[in-house]
This record gives C-alpha cells, sequence and structure tokens, in this order.
C-alpha cells in the first residue's frame, strides 16, 4: 500500500500548480491601468487578429516608451487566445476582467460581434466598456440604453449609408439613384444580414433598386450568385463578405464578366488579404476604409522608432506594418489611450476604473488640432462621442486596389447619420423593452 | 474498508432495485450535491460560475442527451447541436410570445420541441443504421441552422438574428447573477441527470440496450425495435433541447445559429467518447475533460511560458498537448475514462484486504 503513495506526489503537485493558476495573481496596488486583450492569433481569421492586435500593443508601447504612460500611469495588458471562438471568448473576458496586478481593467476589445454580443449584458452589470471599433451591433450606438457599448467610428449602418452617398456622388447627385440597380452580396451570418432593412429604406428613399443575394458561409463556391448578378446587370455590387469569400467573389466576378471597379467592399472586405488572393482580378476594386493603410503618418513613424526598431515590435512578419488592420489596431489603440486621458482629466491622473473610463469614451473629442497632436492626422478621423452618441464619426474614405497596394482614391464620405438615429432609437428602445431597461436620460448626464 | 459492502443487504425487490444501492455511494453522491448547492455558490467567484461551472454542467447535459442516444441505444448521432438549437430558439420564441410563461415550463417546452425535431430526423433510423445514420443526422444539422438563419421570426426578426436572453426569475427569484445561473443550472441538470439513472434501468433502458447489442436479436425476443429508436431519439433531443436552452439562458445570454455549428456537435460527441459509452457518469468525467483542460492548459501556458515561446506557438502547443492527451487516455482506456473509474472502485472495494 505504501508503495503507492509516491504515485500521488506529481498528481499533488499538478493540483497545486493548478490551483495557484486558478487562484490569479495577488492584488496590489500598483500605478497601472490594465487593458485585457481578447487576441486571436491561430485559426481561420489569425491573419486579422494578429493585424489588429499587432497594432493596438505596438501603440500602447509607444506611449509606455515615449510618454512614460498617461500621465504616468503606465499602461499594462495581457492576451488571451479566444480563436474568434464565442465561448472562449467568454472565457477570456471573465478570466481578464478583474485586471492585473491590481491594476483595473480599462475596456475590452474582442474585434468579433459574436463575442461582443455575448459579453455586452456582463460589461453592462461588471461597468467596463466594450468596444467594437467599426462593427458591433448597431442600435448600440445609443448610449442610453446601451452605457457599456462603443461601436466607435462607424456602425453597419452608417457604413451602408456612407456607400450609397458614395455612388451617388460618382452620379453627380443622389436623386440620379432613381431607377438605378444595385445588388448587395453578403455572407450568409449575423454579420452580413445586419444591413438588409437599412439598404431597404434607403432603397425606397432613393428609388433605386436594390436584390439581396446571400452567399452560405464559408462562401469558397460563388458562381450561381454571379450568375445571377450578371443577369440583373446591376450598376453596382456591395460586397459585405469576410474571409475566403472576398477574394473568390473577385475572381468569379471577373470570369462572369462584371467590371471589377463597379464592386464596393464594406469594411470586412477592405484589406490587403482580401485583394491579393485574387490576383489581377482585383485589380481596380474598390472599398471603403475608416483608416488608409500604408506607413506614411506620424504616429506610425514614431511607433517605426520607438518600438520596431528597437526590435519590440508584436509583428513577427514586418509586411504586416502598415496594413489596412495593423492600422486599425493603432486607431483602436489611440481612441483607448485617449479615452483614458480625457478620464483622467476628470477623475485625476491614477488608475481609472471601467465606470470612469466609459465617461472618458463619452466624452472623447477628436478635432484637427487634436489629430496633429496624435500624429493622426489623415489616419484618424474627426471624431466626438456623447452620452446618446457612441458611434462619434461615421465618416469613410474610399480606396482602390492597384494589384498591390490600396490607393486613397477619396475625401471623407459621410453617412447620413441624421436619417438613421430613428431607426436606431427605435431598434434600441425595443431592445430596453424587451430587456426591461430603463434608459438613461443623456441630458441630465455631466 | 470505505467501499466495503457488508452488512448491507437488501430485504425488498424495491430496496434492491434503487439506484445508489450502496450507503457509501448515497452518502457521496448527497454530500456533492450538498457542497455544490450550498458551499460553492458562496465560495465561488465570477469567473468560476461563468467559465468554467456552468459550461460544464451544460455540457455535460447535452452528453448525457446523446449518450442516452448512441451509448444505451446504439444510434450513432451527429445532429446534437442543432436539437441543442432547437431547443433553445423554441424556449426563447416560447418564452417571447406567451408572456408570463414560467422560466423552466419555457425549457421544458424548449426540450418537447426539440424531441418533436428529433423523432422527425430519427424516421430514418428504420431502415439505416450505423455511419449511414450518421449523415441523416448530419442532415439535421445543416437543416435546422439554415432554417434559423434564413426565416427572421425565430429570431424575432432581430436583422442580426442573434437571440438575447430574457431576465432569469424563477418562482419570484432572480437567477441572472453568476452564482444564480450556476445554481439553476446545477439544479435543472442534477434533476434531469436523476430521471436519466432511473430510465436507463426501466424497462425502455433495457430495450435500448437490447436494440444496440444486436437489434435482430431484440426483434426476436418481442421489443418494438422502431418504437425504441424512435423514443430514443425523442428522448435524447428532450435532454439536448434543454441542454441548448440553458446554454443559450444560463451561459452564454444570447445565441446565434452559428453557436450551434458541427463543431458543437463533435465537442458533444467526443464528450462521450472521451468520458465513456452507456454511463451517465461518464458525461461528466468527459465534459469536464472536455471543458476544464483547455483552460488549465491556457491558464498554464499564460502565466508559464510568457516570454519563452511566442503567444501563437504556446497556443498550438496547448492543442498539441490537448490532443496527445485524449490519444493518450483512449489508448489506456479504449471504454472511457469512467471505466477507469470503474477499475478504481473496484480496487477501492477490496482496499486493504486484497487477499
Amino acid at each position: 500500500m505504501l508503495r503507492q503513495t509516491p504515485r500521488l506526489k506529481p498528481l499533488f503537485a499538478a493540483l497545486a500548480i493548478g490551483a495557484s493558476v486558478f487562484a490569479g495573481p495577488a492584488a496590489q496596488a500598483a500605478n497601472e491601468q490594465y487593458f485585457p486583450l481578447q487576441s486571436y492569433r491561430i485559426g481561420p481569421y489569425a491573419a486579422g487578429g494578429t493585424g489588429f492586435f499587432g497594432g493596438f500593443i505596438d501603440y500602447l508601447q509607444l506611449v509606455n516608451n515615449r510618454d512614460k504612460g498617461v500621465n504616468g500611469v503606465k499602461l499594462t495588458w495581457s492576451e488571451c487566445e479566444t480563436e474568434y471562438v464565442v465561448e472562449k471568448g467568454v472565457e477570456c473576458y471573465e478570466r481578464l476582467k478583474k485586471g492585473l496586478n491590481g491594476a483595473p481593467a480599462a475596456a475590452t476589445n474582442p474585434l468579433s460581434v459574436g463575442i461582443a454580443y455575448a459579453t455586452l449584458e456582463r460589461s453592462t452589470a461588471d461597468r467596463i466598456p466594450l468596444i467594437t471599433i467599426n462593427h458591433g451591433r448597431t442600435d448600440s450606438t445609443d448610449g442610453s440604453v446601451f452605457p457599456y457599448a462603443f461601436p466607435l467610428q462607424l456602425n453597419p449602418y452608417s457604413e451602408v449609408s456612407a456607400i450609397i452617398n458614395y455612388i451617388g456622388q460618382k452620379y453627380g447627385s443622389l436623386d440620379k439613384l432613381k431607377g438605378k440597380k444595385i445588388v448587395t452580396l453578403y455572407h450568409g451570418s449575423p454579420y452580413g444580414k445586419e444591413t438588409i432593412p437599412v439598404l431597404d429604406i434607403l432603397a425606397k428613399k432613393y428609388g433605386f433598386e436594390v436584390t439581396h443575394i446571400e452567399v452560405p458561409h464559408p462562401g469558397n463556391e460563388q458562381q450561381s450568385q454571379w450568375l445571377n448578378i450578371r443577369r440583373i446587370k446591376p450598376d453596382y455590387v456591395i460586397l459585405r463578405g469576410w474571409g475566403v469569400m472576398n477574394p473568390v467573389a473577385l475572381k468569379t466576378a471577373q470570369k462572369t464578366g462584371y467590371p471589377i471597379d463597379h464592386i464596393i467592399g464594406n469594411i470586412w472586405s477592405n484589406s490587403e488579404d482580401d485583394a491579393e488572393p485574387a490576383g489581377d482580378a482585383a485589380k481596380g476594386y474598390i472599398s471603403i476604409t475608416t483608416h488608409p493603410s500604408g506607413t506614411n503618418f506620424e504616429v506610425l513613424k514614431e511607433i517605426d522608432k520607438t518600438v520596431v526598431k528597437a526590435g519590440k515590435g508584436n509583428l513577427k512578419d514586418p509586411k504586416g506594418f502598415g496594413s489596412v488592420y495593423y492600422n486599425l489596431g493603432v486607431v483602436n489603440g489611440i481612441l483607448n489611450v485617449e479615452a483614458v486621458r480625457v478620464a483622467q482629466a476628470k477623475f485625476g491622473k491614477r488608475p481609472l476604473t471601467g465606470e470612469e473610463v466609459r465617461w472618458g469614451f463619452e466624452n472623447i473629442s477628436i478635432d484637427d488640432k487634436r489629430l496633429k497632436e496624435l500624429g493622426a492626422t489623415g489616419l484618424l478621423q474627426k471624431l466626438k462621442l456623447s452620452c446618446a452618441d457612441h458611434e462619434g464619426g461615421g465618416s469613410v474614405r474610399f480606396q482602390q486596389w492597384d494589384g498591390k497596394k490600396w490607393n486613397v482614391i477619396s475625401d471623407w464620405v459621410q453617412a447620413d447619420r441624421a436619417l438613421l438615429r430613428p431607426i436606431i432609437e427605435k431598434s434600441a428602445a425595443e431592445y430596453a423593452k424587451e430587456k426591461g431597461i430603463t434608459p438613461r436620460t443623456c441630458t441630465k448626464e455631466s | 474498508m470505505f467501499f466495503s459492502e457488508a452488512g448491507q443487504f437488501s430485504t425488498s425487490y424495491a430496496a434492491d432495485r434503487r439506484i445508489l444501492r450502496l450507503r457509501q455511494e448515497r452518502g457521496v453522491v448527497w454530500a456533492i450535491l450538498g457542497v455544490a448547492l450550498l458551499v460553492v455558490p458562496f465560495v465561488g467567484n465570477d469567473y468560476w460560475f461563468s467559465a468554467i461551472l456552468v459550461p460544464f454542467l451544460v455540457l455535460s447535459l447535452a452528453g448525457l442527451g446523446l449518450n442516452l442516444l448512441t451509448g444505451y441505444a446504439g444510434q450513432l448521432s451527429l445532429g446534437s447541436a442543432a436539437f441543442m438549437a432547437v431547443g433553445a430558439f423554441a424556449a426563447y420564441n416560447f418564452l417571447l410570445r406567451l408572456p408570463g410563461l414560467p422560466l423552466l415550463a419555457g425549457f421544458v417546452l424548449g426540450g418537447l420541441v426539440a424531441a418533436v425535431v428529433g423523432v422527425f430526423f430519427g424516421l430514418p433510423s428504420r431502415r439505416i443504421k450505423g455511419f449511414y445514420l450518421i449523415v441523416a443526422t448530419l442532415a439535421a444539422q445543416f437543416f435546422v441552422q439554415w432554417v434559423f438563419t434564413q426565416y427572421g421570426w425565430f429570431s424575432n426578426f432581430n436583422s442580426s438574428g442573434v437571440i438575447s436572453a430574457p431576465p432569469l426569475l424563477v418562482g419570484g427569484y432572480d437567477f441572472s447573477d453568476p452564482a444564480g445561473r450556476y445554481v439553476l443550472t446545477l439544479l435543472v441538470v442534477a434533476a434531469l441527470t436523476a430521471l436519466a439513472y432511473r430510465l436507463v434501468r426501466s424497462d425502455l433502458g433495457r430495450n435500448w440496450m437490447a436494440v444496440r447489442d444486436m437489434d435482430t436479436a431484440a426483434a426476436v425476443i418481442g421489443i418494438p425495435v422502431f418504437k425504441t429508436k424512435l423514443l430514443a431519439f425523442a428522448i435524447s433531443s428532450f435532454y439536448l433541447g434543454v441542454a441548448g436552452a440553458l446554454w443559450a439562458f444560463t451561459y452564454l445570454g444570447t445565441v446565434e445559429p452559428h453557436g450551434f455549428d458541427l463543431t458543437r456537435s463533435f465537442q458533444v460527441l467526443f464528450i462521450i467518447i472521451i468520458g465513456g459509452m452507456g454511463s451517465i457518469l461518464g458525461n461528466f468525467i468527459g465534459a469536464a475533460f472536455i471543458v476544464l483542460l483547455p483552460v488549465l492548459l491556457s491558464n498554464l501556458g499564460g502565466s508559464l511560458l510568457v516570454g519563452i515561446i511566442d503567444v501563437e506557438q504556446t497556443e498550438n502547443l496547448q492543442k498539441i498537448i490537448f490532443g496527445v492527451l485524449i490519444i493518450a487516455f483512449l489508448i489506456r482506456e479504449p471504454d472511457g475514462l469512467a471505466s477507469l473509474w470503474q477499475k478504481l472502485r473496484a480496487r477501492a472495494r477490496l482496499w486493504p484486504l486484497r487477499h
């Protein structure tokens, strides 16, 4: 019987390690602000995750190295791999939300619609802002019902509205859209379907004809959809793709003889990884973007100098530096840090709670002067958020693929936000009713 | 010593047929339940409740559902996630469209609708079995997902097709906080597990096992084979439906059809293969393995390996370790972890006087 005891030792050791791991680090006061990163660097969407979180982390490093943090408060972060899977994202959220070594969590940035939906209520209960830059739930723009959700810069409705405005500009004015035909080719998922109702509303308003064509996930076979498009002969095709669906759409368009420069890609069809695999077929492809790719911005030059050249860059493949996803990560970093800075001005120069950072997000106001200070002129749009408006910008630019890189071909095009606001408010009100939420009164917020 | 049966006699058939015949077994089970219900809710933290215990319990229940069908009745299925989805969406719609319907009644109705769908997709089992039946259930997997994405009615015309759970009120108590969600899940899972224990020892359970072991022989001795198979599909789908409703309501709080894709079906299948086919305890062990081990590995990787190896590498390393462990366990114990437990118990009964 005694013979058996030594065998148990490794087991106990394993249990002890396990217990200490689950117990988490002991809390201690630190002058640090923590960013919990639900990142994804493996799996089918690794390209997007690696670029985005690489840019985000590099910007945080820049702030730490160049400015010694925000007003002396160092930024810290840790990663948890989600693989873009909802349950893993929830697990990561619960694991990281308490902060790190006593540094409180500022905001979560899952970069996944599914994870954002699943952590929406948790974020509200835990009072930690949930940032869904350029994506997310459209009606969470209404901050009176969704106090902790921020679809920064561009929600899905604004995105579509801006595309229609751009097409209108091409024809001279929006009235000229009358009688035109537009097809949307969308990814068969909640993300893809999100804009169907608003497109129908816009079609009715401007008198164009819209046809919605679904591409089932993952979208690597689109022959029948494009034959259908050829039959309809639309003036423009809006591509709401994701992942492999985008290059396949471009290649099939070429095969069926549809002019590539009349396809307009949305915000998740706009990266190098969407156009490059299509080869020649992508030449002339137009897509929207909230931020140009490239490295010709002050802030990117500084990241290159202080972080990348110092060998601390987060990207393993230097080719990703300045890519669409990387720059989105930098933009996201700028906005997160700006929120912390704004909140520090009100609450004091110390690590802040999620609730205080939320106030910071709601009071972000970035004008041309501030853009210049941040070194983000041309990279970031002017942005003003408020209690009622958690989106802020709503402008995009258009870029065209020349076979090697994206070139910006338009100035900022603004979404018709006044038109969209009542639709968003109605949807948010329905959510509030279903959930039994009493909306905040935004006029009373300070 | 601790598991000695000496001196425990059954004096009636009822006593001999009870699920936990030994005093020690009863003691252990009640102790575990007692701790889980009365101690854990007060000492656990949010992370344990929301990220570990609730998914563990829900997946155990899903495994139990599939195990009734595959482990006991011998019908292979890859449609588990589809039946979970039906349960989740049905429960959501009942609760949405019938105001005042109690939450638990919603779960039951969701389970019943899943049972009906399960019977429908079980019809081919009259003619086909084995791997061919897998193909039929696979159809359920794709069909159900397609219906829920195609028709907005199921998600109350939410533009993105994602449903979100209503507040969790049972008998006037709000179970919405993490500990409450855990307790609610635990109670439902415990009740259904007790029911399953009784089921597999009833006539129906015996019929299932007869059909599983040899359906021709079962038909010869007068067991209605087709009806037995359909009942297996119905009851299994009921369990899966309730599991799906719990997944949507108490775990994630929101659910989209893609949350119940083929991967989830495989996950449930792995739970019963690793845990043990034809065992009820096995579902819990298997679910613990599938839920806890990756979390433990990822925590370990996060705290021990940071800075030594790249983040991407650690993630892939975890997958490799997890896969190797599965292979190792299956080589060592092809009947699943539950049989390992059985062997341990058999030894414990003799201990310390082996001879």
